[in-house]
């Protein structure tokens, strides 16, 4: 009950049994809704175990946005970690005294008021960060609007590893002078602003249970935008594309404006869990943006089932707790104790690798599949003859 | 360069050419060759107007294509699985590491020191040669039966998915084989010896080498595309598998002989990578496999020449931004050129459309 908030109403939502009463996945998802807000006050505000389900919950609110993109619309983006990159700038700018020339303060309260630098309230944060992530989304998009298939994902690794490049470099690049350097480059900015909130305890690293109920607050606004967004308009003309898109721009839903469309949502929310993961880990670091996030991420999604909102959510909370707990912190040892010359913790993304290739082969639906992607998933087994066809996702 | 407007209607729009595509055809048609060309002939010019004269930026050239013709031994692997299944082997880069690392092992194994006598040396080497050709293209005839043929019904996404997972297990193999940091290799050739210095251009040991390997590889695998009984199998797989069962082909052997076929050549780069940076580490398959796979696309991914082509002008380009901007940028650019490629000319220089692309 405790290690999984939020995540367990699905099979019982999801599936057609018909025994259970209509009301019952509303039900279960409310109840644990309700627990997830409540688990906090069970353990000791620095526990360990806090701290996982802080960084689990950030994942989910990545893994959510994703989904949109690859779930959802079915293009393949390889380069999410871009959009982590740009929202934990947008912290780094505008909510630290890396830029100490500059004195701006816009509703702040506490140490950053008097401090020098640039100190915006952590909301207006959010905000921009995912207005900034939406345009950096529209921007990798164009590129790749007449492109299909696995071109899209060689066109998104190529723009996250540019924005990689620019991170560890951006030390050397100033544009505005010479206090004004684009990024710190390795080096991380740090500190950044603490959050201030009303209603809620001081955010530090002593306690951690504001940190949660704010991300908490944050998954329980994505899901709801994604959810509505999933059953909305857009959500249809997305799947539209993603089965054919052909048939669907046949049909009269507009292409551009709909992976676009897809492009900048998924986007936006990556830049909310982004700006939230810098605050949280108190350092913008170009190392954190490599490759191998958006590969964590797009594990999850995989891993949960591609298109299924909470096949997602609980996909990012297996694999942020096997990445951050059970394999440095539970099962480390026990190749050692088979006398065995390592440590689980080197095989971090080997595990990875493997969790992709056997979940592709095993279950290429995922643990909680959307519907229509299982059928499709499964369909071509007995149409021998479409072998090579163009398949598209 | 990329300040050209990319106008979205001109996707949905229907008859009649926009300004947006007229532009745009005016720009794949010659532009993308103007564009590669740009860095050279910048720092060109820029030399010749400093008064310094062409050898340095010709010693680029050389550097970046004795460099590229790595790139092009790795991009073949890539063109030729993408030619027959339509699947971007991302795992191939990572192939060409592990080729690396056993060359690298297998030196001291067979008693290649720095005190071997030159025929020794080339015996030597040739049967380390052969041996990371066998252990890469098996190995990427494995991954082939495990990861892709289950998934040759499935979407194409699968397929790619197993790739990154494999390309993730095989760089935690190179990470526990050899540990996190790079590992020296024995200079066996003395890769930085001069051999000899035409027009200021200082030829070195290494771009022979890298030549000297890559050329008859190259070749050789032409003719055996184009004249064996085999290699017109491969040609008909890509060209209609279904057609090709009808005829006879069995049509699983032929793609994983692609595969091994592919495999051996990057098993060839890897021991040519390993003697001409002397540094191998488990992170070089990574980027080499996106330059490569750079390359490719450059030429016209499922065009055997074109890989080639792409191969050599992408490691001018890599060279000279090396030398002259900063190797900490030349991924940026490198990738610039790839996304600049993907939007005005997908089907590549001399390749044809693609399904995919097209």
């Amino acid at each position: 009950m405790t290690s999984v908030p939020a995540a367990e109403p699905t099979p019982a939502a999801r599936s057609r049994r018909p025994e259970l009463p209509p009301w019952f996945g509303r039900a279960a998802a409310i109840t644990l809704g309700i627990l997830a807000i409540l688990m906090p006050l069970f353990f000791d505000p620095i526990s360990g175990f806090i701290d996982d389900c802080v960084i689990a919950l950030a994942y989910v609110v990545m893994a959510l946005g994703l989904n949109v993109v690859v779930g959802f619309a079915g293009l393949l983006d390889l380069g999410y970690v871009a959009f982590f990159a740009i929202g934990a700038y947008t912290v780094g700018w505008f909510a630290s005294g890396f830029y100490s020339d500059a004195n701006i303060h816009i509703l702040v309260t506490g140490n950053a008021d008097k401090l020098p630098g640039i100190h915006i309230n952590f909301l207006i944060i959010l905000v921009v960060a995912a207005t900034l992530c939406a345009i950096a989304g529209i921007l990798i998009g164009l590129p790749t609007l007449r492109l299909r298939g696995d071109y899209i994902a060689i066109v998104t690794l190529a723009f996250g590893e540019i924005i990689h490049v620019f991170a560890v470099n951006g030390d050397g690049i100033k544009i505005f002078g010479d206090r004004y350097p684009l990024t710190a480059g390795r080096q991380g900015i740090t500190p950044v602003d603490q959050v201030h909130l009303p209603f809620v305890e001081p955010f530090n690293q002593l306690n951690l249970r504001p940190w949660y109920w704010l991300i908490l607050g944050i998954v329980f606004f994505t899901l709801f935008i994604v959810i509505r967004m999933r059953d909305s308009r857009i959500g249809r003309a997305w799947v539209a594309i993603r089965e054919d898109e052909i048939a669907a721009a046949s049909m009269g839903v507009p292409l551009v404006k709909t992976k676009l469309f897809a492009y900048a949502a998924g986007a936006a929310i990556g830049g909310l869990s982004g700006a939230f993961l810098a605050a949280y880990l108190n350092t913008v670091n170009a190392d954190q943006f490599a490759f191998t996030f958006s590969i964590f991420v797009l594990a999850m999604v995989i891993l949960g089932g591609m298109g299924s909102v909470w096949g997602v959510v609980l996909g990012a909370v297996l694999l942020s707790f096997i990445n951050n707990r059970l394999i440095p912190d539970v099962l480390n040892g026990v190749p050692g104790k088979l006398n065995l010359d390592f440590q689980l913790a080197d095989l971090g993304f080997g595990i990875f690798g493997f969790l992709l290739v056997i979940v592709m082969i095993l279950r290429p639906e995922g643990l909680l599949p959307e519907r229509r992607h299982r059928i499709e998933m499964h369909e071509d087994i007995d149409v021998q003859e479409s072998m090579y066809d163009e398949e598209r996702l | 360069m990329a300040d050209t407007p990319i106008e979205p209607p001109a996707v949905a729009a229907g008859p009649g050419p926009s300004l947006g595509s007229k532009v745009r055809a005016a720009i794949s048609g010659w532009g993308l060759w103007a564009l590669l060309a740009l860095l050279p002939v910048v720092y060109g010019v820029k030399d010749v107007s400093q008064g310094e004269g062409l050898s340095r930026i010709a010693q680029n050239i050389l550097e970046g294509l004795s460099n590229g013709s790595i790139w092009a031994l790795i991009a073949l692997g890539y063109t030729l699985v993408y030619g027959i299944i339509e699947l971007i082997n991302f795992a191939h880069g990572d192939v060409f590491m592990i080729g690396s690392f056993v060359a690298a092992g297998i030196f001291g194994t067979i008693g290649l020191t720095l005190t071997t006598g030159p025929a020794g040396l080339v015996g030597g080497l040739l049967i380390v040669l052969i041996i990371c050709m066998v252990a890469c293209g098996s190995l990427n005839v494995m991954i082939e039966k495990v990861g892709y043929r289950p998934l040759r019904n499935a979407p194409k996404l699968a397929p790619l998915i197993t790739a990154v997972g494999f390309s993730f297990i095989l760089q935690n193999v190179g990470l526990l084989w050899l540990g996190g940091s790079p590992a020296s290799v024995p200079d066996l050739i003395r890769a930085q010896q001069d051999v000899f210095t035409i027009w200021g251009v200082t030829v070195q040991r290494a771009d022979l080498l890298a030549i000297g390997v890559t050329v008859p590889l190259v070749t050789g695998l032409t003719l055996f595309i184009s004249k064996s009984r085999l290699g017109k199998a491969m040609r008909a797989t890509a060209q209609d598998p279904d057609a090709a069962r009808l005829m006879g082909i069995n049509v699983d052997t032929t793609i994983s002989a692609t595969f091994a076929l592919g495999g051996m050549l990057a098993g060839a780069a890897g021991l040519i990578y390993a003697l001409y940076q002397t540094t191998v580490w488990y992170f070089q398959g990574f980027q080499a496999g996106l330059i490569a796979f750079t390359a490719a696309v450059m030429g016209g991914i499922g065009n055997l020449r074109g890989a080639v082509l792409g191969g050599l002008i992408i490691g001018v380009i890599q060279q000279t931004s090396d030398n002259r901007i900063g190797p900490e940028w030349t991924p940026a650019i490198v990738f610039a050129f790839l996304i600049l490629i993907m939007v005005f000319r997908p089907q590549g220089l001399i390749g044809e459309e693609t399904r995919e692309a097209g």
